[in-house]
């Protein structure tokens, strides 16, 4: 809390000392710049305790996103969340272990069996890669961190290096006090944390980071025209592209800024050398990932900004050219121009559709075609509710910074304009995308807030000294460059109108102020609440509290997992629903079937099968898949709502994608259309593999004497089928409170008993010959 | 038209030749080198086939970057053009392609294959 509060106060200095640093340097030496300059003035100047300021703003503001993210860490312990972290982890272990080159040509075949897993071709090496150097570096200097910790605890370091970036960016778009906001917005809002929590070692950790920085350089590059920041813009978006699939909403923002700078009449040469620089090296930057191999030349997704290129070349071309001649020979040079541009287009596009390259699809086209990507719960469309959860009073205040950007418009804020629009269009699509609206929203706010501060704190040194005003705006204009031109006109307005309502001006600004204040402290009030509560839990290890406040540790997923670990065959295959397919290959480091990849629709659809069928059905596709044991999660017990059993129905539908003569999802619902897991539930449902699996003994169990043995707590039933029999499993370890559930599958018996009745030999009927019994037997 | 459009090509020519200095001319030369490689690649490719894929797009690649960091220099240097450019200096502006060639052949070294 502490430092919550100190980067609130923090944030109040800066704007005031902003203004002030301006207006200190125009009274006594009107040479010099504004506030950045300073040099005349010596180090006791404003300049200098501007700088500090900054420094110790920034620094502090980098301590509390990296406190804010070790919730978990602290209640739990050092340990890697959730599920895909697990196989960002192996991978990097076997990074460590192995080597680099032996990474980026890994085969693994423990994932996916039999089929395997071609890693090196299907992941994003960035993250990895980056863990991997950290630990290599430490190692080298003799601090050994195990390699575990290292990734546990990226993602706040990089926190930090993402509200930097944040900085500079708004720095760039507006001014330095906008600029200190917005990285200590970034620092604690929910909406980043929920992907960046220590022990969250997933892509999007490194990922804002890249996406901010190459923004921020993209930036640079077209307020200087210079070939150099261009470049850098492509080494910080290789960076980016090996770090995450979302680099797809760098390659298509960028180049719609340029057509909507083209189309708003803003070309110019700088406009030119940025983009061409960037496209091409940048272009052949990303092609070196072997997951994104020869995509940005073949994908729909990429095309947008080969057309950009293509059009910039002909404009830059024409501009050249409409310099040179006068207008009737540049009419007939144009008309030619066009006309074989036209046909060039013409062809391109009859090529593409007849090699079926561009394939646009609709949104919801994935999400009704394909029920994997429909099952996932991050691909739903956003609430309003989870708006305001992540960004609380950001999201209230970003259409005002939207609406400042757009009057005091110039190149840079066309971008950030199109970024938040394009932003917003896609966090209203699927919650996941809530994070790539988060680092707009709060560069936004910060450039509200900002210009609220300074209206209504900066105004009152302007009153004692209107003469001076005069100076001041001709100082801002030769100064800061292009940042502060608007701004200065803004003042003298306001200024102007201060000196008609005298009495009324203090009050009003210190309600002003005090209530901006209000609102930042509550907001940092809420970003931690919510950063508690919501998003740090490490999914692996549940606690629940009692009523008097002391925690239960329910630690069942570790307890099965290493249980396997240590009691089962090195080589044993394990079958398991595609969730927690990374986490058995990571903590319990045993072959599975399918994991959380899901590259392999069918082979899924195969285990959803096995799953759904009866036991014998099932039995023979474990046999074809080399099944050794069986994993399945049941929250019957506990009450915990993640079961397998609530899953089941995707199971089906998945399994029904595939083999829709066997499985019907209608065979496993009542007659009246609900499901049941009781005794009114469908027999198909009653005898199929999960059914069997989950509640195997459980008939037998008494919670609480005031249900009757045998009552799932998670759907509050007591359930159908309670004398539950195995031909081909045999129950291998359950857990302290029955959360995973681990089966043997019994091979093949030597000797099949035999089904029918043995047939009884009937004694035959003593039948001796009338002849023989009477006489003599003759002597021969 | 076509007549007219000989026509403008010839004027345009005579003009270029006499207003342009001769550092600019020296850029424009290289230039039109790299565009004859860029074509004479493009042409191999479509006479031979594509099978190294990836080496051929290092090549065809290679011309173009080349070709464009050319025209940024030569933006850049045009004396023509200083008010676009105010921070960048003609010793810069060669630095920065220097490095902007040096970033992008060994990008190309190591997806030719």
């Amino acid at each position: 809390m502490a430092e919550q509060h100190t980067a609130t106060d923090g944030k109040h200095k800066a704007s005031p000392n902003a203004g002030g640093s301006v207006h200190g340097n125009s009274r006594p030496n009107a040479v010099g710049g504004g506030g950045k300059g300073g040099l005349s003035g010596g180090l006791a100047q404003p300049a200098g305790w501007q700088s500090l300021l900054s420094f110790t703003i920034l620094f502090l503001a980098w301590l509390a996103g990296f406190s804010s993210r070790l919730f978990a860490v602290i209640r739990f312990e050092s340990i890697i969340h959730e599920f895909d972290p697990w196989f960002n982890y192996r991978s990097t272990h076997h990074l460590t272990t192995n080597g680099f080159y032996e990474f980026l040509n890994w085969f693994d075949e423990r994932s996916w069996y039999p089929l395997g897993r071609i890693v090196g071709g299907t992941v994003y090496p960035g993250l990895m890669v980056t863990a991997g150097l950290i630990h290599y570096v430490l190692n080298l200097l003799h601090l050994t961190v195990h390699i575990r910790d290292v990734c546990v605890f990226l993602a706040p370091v990089f926190s930090g290096l993402t509200s930097i970036s944040t900085f500079l960016l708004t720095r760039e778009l507006w001014n330095q006090g906008a600029g200190l906001l917005a990285a200590c917005f970034i620092a604690i809002v929910p909406g980043y944390i929920s992907r960046s929590v220590a022990g969250s070692f997933d892509n999007e950790g490194i990922a804002i980071f890249a996406l901010q920085f190459t923004y921020y350089l993209w930036v640079k590059s077209i307020k200087t025209g210079s070939v150099f920041w261009s470049i850098g813009c492509c080494l910080s978006y290789f960076y980016m592209v090996s770090a995450w699939g979302g680099y797809v909403f760098i390659i298509n923002l960028i180049p719609l800024h340029v057509f909507v700078l083209l189309l708003m009449q803003r070309y110019s040469r700088r406009v030119y050398i940025a983009y061409s620089t960037f496209y091409i090296v940048g272009l052949v930057l990303s092609m070196q990932i072997p997951f994104v191999g020869f995509q940005p030349i073949r994908t729909s997704e990429h095309m947008a900004a080969a057309g950009v290129f293509a059009l910039l070349q002909a404009y830059a071309l024409l501009q050249y050219l409409k310099d040179r001649l006068t207008k009737q020979e540049f009419q007939t040079l144009f008309f030619l121009g066009v006309s074989l541009a036209a046909g060039v287009v013409f062809l391109t596009v009859i090529y593409l559709t007849y090699t079926d390259v561009c394939l646009l699809y609709s949104s919801s086209y994935a999400k009704i075609h394909i029920p994997i990507i429909a099952s996932v719960s991050e691909h739903q469309p956003t609430t309003w509710v989870s708006f305001f959860f992540d960004l609380h009073i950001l999201v209230c205040t970003f259409p005002a910074g939207l609406w400042f950007c757009i009057k005091n418009v110039n190149d840079e804020r066309v971008f950030v304009a199109l970024y938040a629009i394009s932003a917003v269009y896609f966090a209203g699509v699927m919650v996941r995308l809530m994070l790539t609206l988060t680092p707009v929203v709060c560069m936004l706010s910060a450039i509200a807030f900002s210009s609220v501060f300074e209206h209504y704190l900066g105004d009152d040194m302007k009153r004692e000294n209107p003469p001076v005003e005069d100076s001041s705006d001709e100082d801002d204009k030769r100064s800061s460059g292009n940042l502060y031109d608007k701004a200065g006109k803004v003042r003298k307005h306001v200024s102007e109108q201060e000196k008609a309502e005298e009495g009324l001006g203090p009050n009003i600004k210190s309600i002003v102020t005090m209530l901006m204040l209000m609102l930042l402290m509550m907001f940092a009030v809420h970003c931690t609440w919510v950063t508690s509560n919501a998003y740090s839990s490490p999914s692996v290890v549940l606690a629940s509290y009692n009523n008097d406040g002391t925690r239960n540790i329910l630690d069942d997923f570790r307890e099965a997992y290493y249980w396997l670990r240590q009691n089962t065959d090195e080589h044993a295959r394990v079958m398991s629903w595609w969730d927690y397919g990374y986490q058995i290959a990571g903590m319990a480091n045993r072959t599975t079937l399918v994991d959380n990849n899901t590259w392999n629709n069918s082979h899924i659809a195969l285990v959803g099968k096995a799953m759904s069928s009866n036991e014998s059905a099932a039995y023979e596709i474990m046999r074809s898949l080399d099944v050794d044991y069986v994993l399945i999660i049941f929250g019957g017990v506990i009450g915990y709502s993640g079961d397998d059993i609530n899953k089941f129905l995707w199971m089906v539908r998945i399994a029904e994608g595939e083999h829709p003569k066997d499985i019907r999802e209608s065979d496993y619902f009542t007659p009246q259309g609900e499901f049941r897991v009781d005794k009114a539930g469908s027999p198909v449902l009653l005898n199929c593999l999960m059914y069997k699996m989950s509640y195997y003994r459980f008939g037998e169990m008494q919670l609480d004497f005031r249900t009757p043995p045998g009552f799932d707590r998670t759907r509050n039933a007591e359930i159908g089928n309670k004398d539950i029999k195995f031909k081909h499993l045999e129950e291998a370890f359950t857990s302290e409170h029955w959360l995973v559930r681990i089966y043997k599958v019994k091979k093949l018996e030597n000797r099949e008993p035999l089904e029918h009745k043995l047939r009884s030999i009937v004694p035959r009927q003593k039948y001796t010959s009338k002849k023989v019994q009477g006489s003599k037997r003759p002597n021969m | 038209m076509s007549n007219s459009v000989i026509s403008v090509i010839s004027r345009f020519l005579e003009e270029y030749t006499t207003k342009t200095s001769n550092k600019l001319k020296v850029v424009d030369a290289y230039l039109f080198y790299i565009l004859l490689t860029g074509a004479l690649q493009f042409l191999y490719c479509l006479l031979v086939g594509t099978f190294p894929f990836n080496s051929f797009l290092a090549g065809f690649i290679s011309c173009v970057g080349a070709f464009i960091l050319g025209v940024c220099l030569r933006i850049q240097i045009n004396p023509d053009n200083k008010g676009d450019f105010l921070t960048i200096s003609q010793e810069r502006a060669f630095a920065d392609f220097l490095l902007a060639h040096t970033v992008l052949h060994l990008v190309v070294i190591n997806f030719i294959g």
